[in-house]
């Protein structure tokens, strides 16, 4: 797992006979303690640590939930308005967890286009990107399943809308739809059976995610981490240890975003949920206007955007899986977005048509903004099918430092620390 | 630190998605019927925002007196009246209160197999007339009058700002953790019965509702200028139909989110702490940092 | 480059406060979770039953549930009156009333057990205060153990005619709740 040569040392007797038997110590050591990390890392670096945070305490938050919850179709939205109103902190508790997701995505968001513009992606960090789609996907799975078990009105059809998606495989092979949805729904339509289930994955899929966390952080151990000049370290000076300043710095960024994240738990607990969801479950009326929690937005948007039911669900699922080749599809030369002077701004229309087909999401799907919907999709698409691997062969750019110190330091300073050399 | 400057664009604009998504479009009034709803001033708005316990009482007394002839508030307790952050009315007056509910609570089976019909206690639901929607509906002609326990919370109020603006509106809701969309809609439909203008259809037994989406409300106006509801001298305020909407949309409020009171309270708390230690852990990490360039 | 400049001291004491600020709070916010699991307001405002016991002749006992726990209500007879009374309170393995409505140094004696002027009635939680098990004596047909009261055959108590531990591991007598007689045939129990 080693990127770097093992300095761990261990002192006490115990800890010597710990580590030619179980070597945790030496793990901690060299991965948490001596590992070496770039020394121009910006904040953006702390989001891995902040998600790594949202994934403990969305487990134990659900853990804890999950005591009071009753997944039956009868049971499960008096049992979640219990929680909030009768169970010890079950007020603060249920937010803490719905919040959180929210959260966990906007953290992951950030964290997934700190890759795109720093070229984190570039190999040798084709497998960690990777198993990071991965982990995106099962995040929106969880997420998903998570939301349907309040079993209110926008619980029940978006598990309905979302499991009908499978029933566009009937226009591939006819019959084969309704049998995936019937298997996914255990009926003939969504009834308490389906929440049991989804509730048995929903506590299933975290540790899914905990398992490829474990992997993503593995890779990220043995190709190092990626930083702002996407150079990568080839000197003692161009890295600092991970303890004191890698980890004094994700404390401040693990404390900062729960500013955000509980600002939202104690004075808005409902603004990032729909109204609608505070109305049992009725299989009989569909609320007026159905939207997925605004994370799912922009898939949201690309669905509508596309006439066709087949094609709306393949879109959106390619959408998701081009991601997966991206580490291919950028032919650049170099890995961070910093020195494409051109690219860069191709970059920002990315954000800007994600941030737009979220708006998109959020609105009805008629008129102008179905059109505007298809602009944004297809510019989503064409920036990593043709933007990226046309860019990369077209434009020239600029130039890069040599090495990390020289970025910070300017060339003098490399001197400088070449000749010290006993810095990070 | 300039290299915060990233930081806060990406924040800044993640955030921004975050808050297009986070607009209410539930109660999508049709697209030729725009809603009239205004914000109120309402006592528990805001970051500090806290219950007024006397507009409570007031809220509960036209409750009880208008809405109780077809709406319960099952998820409401009688012995939640008497909570503190709530009416906290005296807990006798409350036993009393249950005792003379108009409503019983069907129990059972009993020894002899059969259901009872029982008078409510501090433990029971403050129930309304119908024993189920079937029968709810079949009395009120297909109509379903809902339970009111979570009404507010079941509410809201669609932005209309065009998108240019939007995103602005909603940084400056979550800054000011406007959250009352809810309540500011129960207002209007309660003051919002007027004459059809001319031109607008009117379904037989239906009744024009500004507020209402579609605007065509099955509910009779409870409460009118010339049917309100007179306080006790003592109650604070004095009875009319504005105030009386206004306080009973507070009591529902209450009843939707009874912790509200303790929540905005340790979410100051928490907040202090939190921005406490954060400029803490930033110190620290400035004077760790400080041994090298970065 | 990078001369550590600052004194010691202050540094120490910067990492040390911001380690306390966040193990405390780290510490205080264990306790939702750890609360959570108490018993939630509902079930705290259980509330109390009545009971009509009229139908309950001489001889008979009724079981009720309050607060999801087996209530023992027991109309005794003269003889197992007499039987209760004659035993010194001395002896008992257990001396105290357990008697919710009385001070905790009541003695066990019959009439602690029971109100006055209605020691027909004995009223107690039938739970075996060993393990928790329900004993057995409720019905005609049941074993009642060595003292005609009843008898616990999970690790086998037996209690006396008043519900008072006399023989086998149980260490309490059974314990009586808070009750009242509204009239003399109804009674409200909590």
């Amino acid at each position: 797992m080693a990127a770097h040569e093992s300095t761990c040392v261990p002192k006490s007797r115990f800890g010597k006979w710990m580590d030619v038997r179980l070597p945790i110590g030496r793990l901690v050591h060299d991965q948490l303690v001596d590992f070496p990390t770039p020394r121009n890392l910006n904040y953006l670096w702390t989001f891995g640590s902040i998600l790594s945070f949202f994934l403990m305490l969305q487990i134990l938050t659900g853990i804890v939930l999950a005591m009071h919850y009753q997944p039956s179709a009868a049971d499960a939205f008096d049992s979640v308005v219990r929680i909030d109103r009768d169970v010890n902190f079950g007020w603060l508790l249920r937010p803490l967890h719905a919040v959180g997701a929210s959260m966990f995505f906007l953290a992951v968001y950030i964290h997934i286009f700190r890759g795109l513009y720093y070229g984190s992606y570039k190999a040798p960090r084709e497998i960690l990107w990777i198993i990071g789609v991965l982990i995106f996907v099962a995040m929106m799975a969880a997420a998903f399943l998570g939301y349907s078990l309040p079993w209110g009105q926008m619980s029940f059809w978006a598990v309905t809308v979302i499991t009908n998606l499978f029933s566009s495989l009937d226009d591939v092979i006819p019959g084969l739809g309704t049998t995936v949805v019937q298997w996914l729904w255990g009926g003939y339509s969504v009834t308490g059976v389906t929440l049991n289930r989804f509730f048995s994955l929903h506590y299933l899929l975290p540790f899914v995610i905990v398992g490829l966390v474990g992997l993503h952080i593995w890779a990220l151990h043995v190709v190092g981490q990626n930083n702002p000049t996407g150079v990568d370290i080839k000197t003692k000076s161009d890295a600092v240890t991970f303890y004191p300043y890698a980890t004094s710095k994700d404390a401040v960024g693990i404390f900062g975003f729960m500013i955000l994240f509980l600002w939202f738990v104690f004075f808005l607990p409902d603004y990032l949920g729909h109204a609608d969801n505070y109305i049992p479950a009725d299989p009989l009326v569909t609320p007026p206007h159905i939207v997925p929690e605004w994370y799912f937005l922009p898939y949201y948007a690309i669905l509508r955007a596309i006439p066709s039911k087949l094609f709306g669900v393949i879109a959106i699922f390619s959408s998701l899986g081009v991601l997966l080749f991206v580490p291919w599809l950028d032919t650049s030369l170099v890995r961070s977005t910093k020195y494409r002077p051109f690219y860069k701004w191709f970059f920002w229309l990315l954000v800007l048509s994600c941030l737009a087909l979220g708006y998109l999401g959020s609105k009805p799907a008629d008129g102008a903004y179905v059109i505007w919907a298809r602009v944004f999709t297809a510019y989503y698409f064409a920036h990593f099918l043709i933007v990226l691997p046309l860019m990369g062969l077209i434009e020239r750019p600029k130039r890069v430092p040599g090495s990390i110190t020289e970025d910070v330091l300017g060339p003098e300073g490399t001197a400088g620390a070449a000749a010290t050399g006993k810095k990070g | 630190m300039k290299r915060l400057v990233p930081t806060s664009g990406f924040a800044a604009i993640m955030t921004a998605v975050m808050l297009f998504a986070g607009t209410d479009p539930v109660l999508a009034a049709e697209e030729h019927a725009p809603q009239h709803v205004e914000r109120l001033d309402w006592s528990f708005a805001g970051v500090g925002g806290q219950y007024d316990r006397a507009q409570l009482q007031r809220g509960f007394q036209v409750f009880q007196q208008v809405c109780t002839a077809c709406h319960g508030l099952k998820y409401v307790r009688f012995g939640n009246l008497a909570d503190s952050g709530g009416p906290q009315f005296p807990l006798d007056a409350v036993k009393a209160l249950a005792a003379s509910w108009p409503y019983q609570i069907t129990d059972g089976p009993n020894n002899e197999g059969k259901m009872v019909e029982r008078l409510p206690g501090l433990a029971d639901p403050i129930v309304g007339p119908y024993k189920n929607d079937k029968e709810a509906r079949s009395v009120q002609g297909g109509a379903l009058p809902p339970d009111l326990s979570l009404i507010v919370k079941a509410r809201g109020v669609e932005s209309h700002a065009p998108w240019y603006t939007h995103w602005f509106w909603m940084l400056a809701d979550i800054a000011t953790a406007y959250q009352e969309g809810g309540a500011d809609y129960i207002y209007a439909l309660l003051t919002g019965y007027e004459d059809a203008p001319a031109g607008a259809e009117l379904a037989e037994g239906m009744y024009y509702n500004a507020a209402f989406p579609g605007h065509q409300m099955v509910m009779s106006p409870p409460l009118s200028k010339d049917f309100f509801i007179e306080y006790q001298p003592d109650s604070g305020a004095t009875g009319s139909l504005d105030q009386n909407a206004k306080d009973v949309t507070a009591f529902l409020a209450w009843a939707a989110d009874p912790r509200l009171d303790t929540r905005k309270r340790l979410g100051w708390q928490v907040l202090l702490y939190l921005l406490i230690t954060t400029l803490l852990l930033y110190a620290v990490k400035k004077r760790i940092w400080a041994r090298v360039k970065h | 480059m990078a001369i550590d400049v600052v004194e010691p001291d202050r540094r120490d004491f910067l990492t040390l406060a911001a380690g306390t600020f966040v193990a405390v709070g780290g510490a205080i916010s264990l306790w939702p979770f750890i609360d959570q699991m108490n018993i939630d307001a509902g079930a705290q405002s259980l509330a109390s039953i009545e009971i009509d016991i009229a139908p309950v002749v001489v001889g008979q006992a009724i079981t009720v549930m309050w607060r999801n726990k087996p209530v023992f209500i027991r109309h005794r007879t003269k003889e197992e009156i007499e039987k209760a009374l004659a035993v010194d309170v001395k002896d008992l393995p257990d001396d105290i009333a357990r008697n919710e409505g009385l001070p905790a140094s009541a003695l066990a004696t019959d009439g602690n057990r029971t109100k006055p002027g209605h020691e027909n009635w004995l009223i107690m939680v039938g739970i075996c205060t060993h393990l928790g098990c329900i004993p057995k004596g409720q019905t005609l047909s049941d074993k009642r153990g060595d003292f005609d009261g009843w008898f616990c055959p999970c690790h086998g108590s037996h209690y006396d005619t008043a519900g008072r531990i006399r023989k086998g591991p149980a260490p309490r007598n059974l314990e009586v709740p808070i009750y009242e007689f509204i009239t003399k045939t109804k009674i409200k129990i909590g």
